[in-house]
């Protein structure tokens, strides 16, 4: 309340503003204000509480149904509680969100004053409803045009928008916003993710004449560089708390870096004895002296992939035999479809060759033939059969694919041998400790986590030569974390098998992998040796160019190549 | 090469046809004057359903079967018009005033339903029209003249309750097509019917060399014209821009603040209103009522007419309209006689035009399953890196 009594009010000001979702906490005692045509950056990573902070502020129906907020928000000092998004929008908050909600075979004018046409007054608006007046065509281009040019790009106002390049819809999207009249508050969610590097500049330079007009911007990227750019202040959040609140000026990309991915937190304890060797042999030969001994396990060039949300564009990267490799990166950038393209679950392309043979892509049977093990992401929809006993989901793909578990001459009859199911699901169960009724009970009523260590189990049933794991950690307590990875170590170190986990979670891989690739925009951002520090793997997280290329010692020569030219 | 593909698969379903009539017109050996006679009846007869199509396309709710449902409202419309004795345009008008609320009503129920079944629109409106159906029957087969009065005998059965079968309209018969009796012909019977014609509003346009004669169904045309504006007025309302906009996409039309499932139950009465009126003219030509089946094929064969135009389940114009209704109906004449002139059987031509435009209708919703899957994985391509290289590691 101190703050109504200087000279201005905030536009918006938040009051320790937190969010639990059934009993999960992602957002806690969040305060901060923002001035009329100040922008304000908000970084953080995936998970960080940034979409819950947006939800909130936007009052999507999803913050009211699942118990609303703790806290208070005010709008020019008074409190505002929205349960719908168009409270919100009367209110004069505009937000531009990442998808683009534009109608495709519309115009930019029509998409712009979408429901806010210029109507033509008529005789049976009066008696029926303004429905039935006719568009008023010229005054609606002017409006458009009018917007369009407040942003400083110019568009024909009669393209239509399936017809324009990605960039021009952003900013349609834009335009869209700052045609409703009331609009103070305009919060744009990645809206460079997108464009192109000098489209994004015209758009770092709308948003500044916007924001000289008292428009109030939030502005999220996470491509740091605009961030300094742009924003007067920046507020980083991670782990759902608020961690800093800084002017611009006052603060480094690399700081930034460190402070949205952790700072404090050491390398975590693993052993890494076996690892030293084999972690930078490739880029820098003239030290390790021996880099003809690298066996490759994987070599992949030019991967794309084609899975809706994640894909893929142009990804080239060498695993080498016996290595834990993670590949991190923040959603949506593609790191899920580089294993999901190899094992065939989605339209793919480009070269793969597995010790040194060709693997045919698009055809999941052909990589499991080459004994390559995959633990989806999606466990209870792709891993497992969820209505089918413990043994038969251990079982199933080994039995299907291999052969094994089955009495009788191959070819003219055969019968499950479901004692050797059964023997080597116990096996499974005791090694991994799932918690169980027995080998019968159906997958589908075991709890998260022990599905998880089921889909491992399922894996390691095909005695695989290389694993591909998704996301082996997402959903499951801490408890069975800790098991999963310590069994995907202990496999590596047991049976020398090539495993490649992709994870969200940075800090997991850290803890687990030989080297790290981090994914960003479909493509290689760089290749890191686990042991780099965290803010290295911040950066190439957040697009930042390394302009020193010795940073990317763990990368083999293309991959060099590769990370330079796309970061 | 995949725009030149495009352009083929757009427009072959007209292609076909136009063909398939170059080849049957000739061996069906009928005069051009009675060919366009027929094709001119059918015209004004059938426009007006076909049309009640638009709109529901425009929303993107897909072909309307549930157009069967106004169809119905309008011919319980028109028994109680000719049990009342209510002849010429007057009776037409009423038929058509009783049908309306009653489509209202279904098209309200029907639209409803719809938003519950969003994406399967066509398989629920068509499933949909057996219900309704179903309803139909027990009104007019059970509860007519039985609790709901009915004086003309001559329409009920004879054990007292339920409308017969084959209802006589001969009072309304014509009403509409003779309204303004309008005839291009050579000179002699210009002239014949000038004479016959008498006092009254009437048209003739001699033709100095022609021997036919072509009557035109002027009144019919110019309620077809009329409504055809009303589209293209409708087109222009915020109503119609906000059914593009719903038609497109849902979800983005809702975040805008358009009512959206409201605006869909709109489309759908609009819809059922139409054939109900269309219905009505439609019988007013045929001069009879077949109380049990007329309305049976008039969905069928409308979207029929209007898929063989050209149009798709996403996107049909005006212009799809009547070169579907053209092209339809021509196949409807010529087709029967050319397979009997070809082959001696007439049931050969039949049997051809029905194979046909069932045909169509499942291929028209094939391609377009085909076309919005290509579209989706052509969409997401552009998403790929530079691809051309790496195609080579197929």
């Amino acid at each position: 309340m101190s703050d109504i009594n200087t000279k201005t009010t905030p536009l918006l000001r938040l009051e320790h503003v937190g969010k639990e979702y059934y009993g999960n906490r992602v957002l806690s005692d969040i305060s901060f204000s923002l001035m009329p045509g100040e922008i304000l950056g908000l970084v953080g990573e995936n998970g960080a509480g940034k979409s819950t902070l947006l939800n909130i502020l936007f009052g999507m129906p999803v913050i009211s149904s699942t118990g609303g907020y703790e806290g208070d928000i005010y709008i020019d000092g008074k409190v505002a509680n929205f349960t719908t998004p168009n409270q919100a929008l009367a209110a004069g908050i505009g937000m531009v969100h990442q998808e683009f909600s534009l109608i495709p075979g519309f115009t930019a004018t029509e998409n712009i004053l979408l429901n806010r046409e210029v109507l033509n007054g008529s005789v049976l608006s009066y008696v029926f409803s303004p429905r039935v007046s006719t568009l008023n065509r010229d005054a609606m281009n002017q409006r458009a045009i009018r917007a369009i040019n407040t942003l400083g790009v110019s568009i024909n106002p009669d393209m239509t928008v399936s017809e324009m390049p990605v960039g021009y819809k952003q900013f349609i999207e834009i335009a869209r916003e700052i045609d409703r009249k009331n609009t103070r508050l305009l919060f744009l969610d990645e809206p460079t993710a997108v464009l192109t590097e000098s489209e994004a500049e015209i758009l770092l330079a709308a948003l500044k004449k916007l924001a000289r007009k008292g428009i109030a911007i939030v502005f999220i990227s996470h491509r740091l560089n605009e961030i300094k750019d742009l924003c007067e202040r920046i507020i980083i959040l991670r782990d759902g708390k608020l961690i800093t609140d800084v002017q611009s000026q006052d603060i480094s990309t690399r700081e930034i870096a460190s402070l949205m991915v952790g700072r404090g937190i050491e390398r975590p304890r693993i052993s890494l004895e076996k690892s030293t060797d084999s972690t930078n042999p490739g880029a820098n030969p003239q030290q390790q002296g021996k880099p003809k001994k690298i066996k490759l396990a994987l070599r992949i060039e030019h991967l794309w992939v084609d899975m809706p949300g994640e894909t893929v564009r142009d990804v080239s990267l060498d695993i080498r035999k016996g290595e834990i490799f993670g590949i991190g990166g923040l959603a949506g950038h593609g790191k899920l479809g580089i294993p999901n393209g190899i094992m065939g679950l989605y339209p793919a392309g480009g070269n793969v060759r597995l010790f040194g043979k060709k693997l045919k892509l698009n055809r999941p049977r052909s990589a499991l033939n080459r004994k390559m093990a995959f633990v989806s992401e999606d466990r209870r929809s792709v891993g497992l059969l969820l209505d089918e006993a413990l043994f038969w989901n251990v079982t199933f793909t080994a039995m299907q694919v291999q052969g094994r578990f089955l009495l009788g001459i191959p070819g003219i009859f055969q019968i499950r041998n479901e004692l050797a199911m059964r023997k080597e699901t116990r096996k499974f169960i005791e090694a991994l400790d799932i918690k169980c009724t027995g080998t019968g009970q159906k997958a589908g009523e075991l709890s998260g986590g022990n599905q998880q260590k089921l889909c491992l189990a399922k894996a390691f049933a095909l005695r695989p030569e290389i694993l591909l794991v998704c996301e082996p950690t997402r959903g499951i307590d801490i408890g069975a974390k800790t098991i999963v990875l310590n069994t995907l170590k202990e496999y590596n170190r047991e049976h020398g098998t090539t495993i490649i986990i992709t994870s969200s979670e940075l800090e997991e891989l850290r803890s687990v992998c030989d080297r790290v690739a981090i994914v960003g925009d479909g493509k290689i951002a760089g290749v890191l040796p686990a042991t780099s520090p965290a803010e290295d793997f911040g950066m190439l997280m957040m697009g930042q160019k390394f302009l020193d290329p010795e940073t990317v010692y763990g990368a083999l020569p293309s991959e060099n190549a590769n990370a330079n030219a796309n970061s | 090469m995949r725009k030149l593909f495009d352009i083929i698969a757009g427009n072959a379903v007209p292609a076909i046809f136009i063909i398939i009539s170059a080849f049957a017109i000739p061996l069906s050996g009928y005069s051009a004057s009675y060919l366009i006679q027929e094709l001119l009846t059918r015209i004004g007869r059938n426009s007006f359903l076909i049309l009640s199509l638009l709109i529901p396309i425009m929303a993107g709710m897909g072909l309307n079967f549930g157009m069967v449902l106004g169809a119905m409202a309008g011919q319980i419309g028109l028994l109680f018009v000719s049990d009342w004795g209510v002849v010429g345009i007057p009776g037409m008008v009423l038929a058509m005033l009783l049908g309306t609320p009653i489509a209202i009503i279904l098209g309200i129920f029907c639209g409803n339903i719809l938003n519950r079944a969003k994406g399967r629109e066509m398989v629920t409106s068509y499933i949909l029209g057996f219900f309704i159906n179903g309803v139909y029957q027990l009104f007019v087969l059970y509860l007519m003249g039985w609790v709901i009065p009915v004086t003309n005998p001559s329409l009920l059965l004879s054990r007292g309750y339920g409308v017969r079968n084959a209802v006589s309209l001969l009072g309304i018969r014509g009403v509409l097509d003779n309204l303004i009796p309008t005839i291009v012909a050579g000179a002699d019977r210009a002239k014949n019917f000038i004479n016959m014609q008498g006092s009254g509003t009437f048209m003739a346009l001699q033709i100095p060399c022609f021997d036919g004669e072509v009557r035109i169904p002027l009144a019919t045309f110019l309620l077809i014209a009329l409504f055809c504006v009303f589209i293209i007025w409708f087109r222009k309302t915020k109503l119609g821009q906000d059914m593009r906009a719903i038609g497109q996409d849902q979800s983005v039309a809702d975040s805008a603040g358009i009512a959206v499932n409201r605006t869909r139950v709109i489309a759908i009465v609009i819809s059922t209103v139409l054939a109900c009126i269309g219905q009505v003219i439609y019988l007013q030509n045929m001069g009879t009522l077949n109380t049990y089946n007329s309305h049976d094929q008039t969905g069928m064969f409308s979207i029929a007419a209007l898929l063989i135009g050209g149009a798709s389940v996403s996107k049909a114009s005006i212009t799809n309209v009547f070169v579907g209704v053209i092209l339809f109906h021509l196949m409807f004449i010529v087709a029967p006689v050319a397979g009997k002139n070809l082959i001696g059987d007439a049931q050969i031509g039949e049997y051809f035009r029905v194979f046909v435009s069932y045909g169509i209708i499942a291929i028209a919703l094939v391609l377009h399953a085909w076309k919005r899957n290509r579209e989706a994985e052509a969409s997401r391509r552009s998403l790929r890196g530079n691809s051309n290289a790496n195609r080579e590691g197929e």
